[in-house]
């Protein structure tokens, strides 16, 4: 699968990595829900690890379409909240 | 993909693919679009431009209270030396309060550097996104003249307009920050500017403050002194009594 990181680049993951990475995304939201804000930097930035861990870069030249984006590594739980209830990071 | 329910990266990727359906042909919208982002990389570039110049506003400032600094503590010792001991404390007065405002901009600059640094790797990392938007552009570009497999055209297009939002939003993020910064950057040179020191510890360009004034004023004074006495002997009035053997280089080792 296709994995962007936002405002950076993609990664192609083995298909394996969709359960973690989709227990991982649903709790970053849950900790973002319960305004946890350590917990939010740690679970976000564990998924960004994963990415970049297991994924490999796509080559310039690949045009293909994300399966998964994730928001930009500097995203501020502030702005995830906002994400989650509002415009967010890319207007509606 | 099947089984990616991830409720964040569901969000955004709807957010995304509405992005998208707005802009009517990807191909035609993509020269325009790699052009504005190169634009617009002006602005991130204006705005370290406009941090580093406030930064060497602040430096300047600097400079100018480390030689009050120096000034001050030099008039406290002339003012000691001639008994005048309130006027040595008023100048250790104002070199303490010198030596703080010189604290708290030597935070300031260091603070401004950091921000430049930031902003540079910024503008390093938009770059290399944009001079991978620019690949990708051209390889879409081949694509569409070779006239073939149009199921792969539109899957390329898709993904070349996602990277195009991503460049989007890499910009404005970057865009942001520049501004916030510059901003914050702007607030502490004014705040400078207009800071107390300003009027209770100017260094006029050649000009004098009232210690100055206060030190030459006793400086004179015993000039004058000193220079009556000297006339005095060399006149060696018959009531008073010579002043040494030889009245010309005496009166020259006289301390003033």
């Amino acid at each position: 699968m296709i994995v962007r990181i936002s405002t950076e680049r993609q990664y192609r993951l083995p298909d394996e990595d969709a359960q973690r990475l989709n227990e991982l995304d649903n709790q970053t939201v849950e900790a973002v829900d319960a305004g946890d804000e350590e917990r939010y930097e740690q679970l976000f930035a564990e998924m960004l690890d994963l990415v970049r861990r297991d994924g490999r870069p796509l080559e310039d030249e690949e045009l293909e379409e994300s399966d998964v984006i994730l928001p930009p590594p500097d995203t501020s739980m502030a702005e995830a909240a906002h994400e989650f209830t509002g415009d967010g990071l890319i207007p509606d | 993909m099947a089984g990616m329910s991830g409720r964040m990266s569901t969000v955004i990727k709807a957010k995304i693919s509405k992005l998208l359906d707005r802009a009517e042909d990807p191909s035609e919208t993509i020269e325009y679009s790699y052009q504005k982002q190169m634009e617009l990389l002006q602005n991130v570039k204006k705005g370290i431009a406009d941090v580093v110049t406030s930064k060497k506003r602040l430096q300047m400032q600097q400079q100018k209270l480390e030689q009050q600094v120096v000034k001050l503590d030099t008039q406290a010792r002339q003012a000691l030396a001639q008994s005048r001991e309130d006027l040595a404390r008023t100048a250790l007065e104002r070199k303490q309060f010198a030596q703080g405002e010189l604290q708290s901009l030597d935070q300031q600059v260091a603070e401004l550097e950091t921000q430049q640094a930031q902003l540079i790797d910024k503008e390093q990392k938009l770059r290399s996104k944009l001079e991978q938007f620019r690949t990708k552009k051209e390889v879409i570009k081949a694509q569409y003249s070779a006239a073939e497999a149009q199921v792969k055209i539109s899957e390329a297009a898709t993904g070349v307009g996602e990277e195009m939002a991503d460049v989007g939003l890499a910009m404005q993020r970057a865009m942001d920050k520049t501004e916030n910064m510059r901003a914050r950057a702007g607030a502490m040179e004014e705040l400078e500017a207009a800071g107390a020191f300003d009027d209770n510890l100017q260094l006029g360009s050649g000009g004098q403050d009232d210690i100055d004034r206060q030190l030459h004023e006793l400086t004179s004074q015993s000039g004058v002194d000193d220079d009556l006495a000297r006339m005095k002997a060399e006149l060696g009035s018959g009531s008073a009594p010579p002043q040494g053997e030889l009245g010309q280089s005496s009166s020259e080792e006289r301390p003033a």
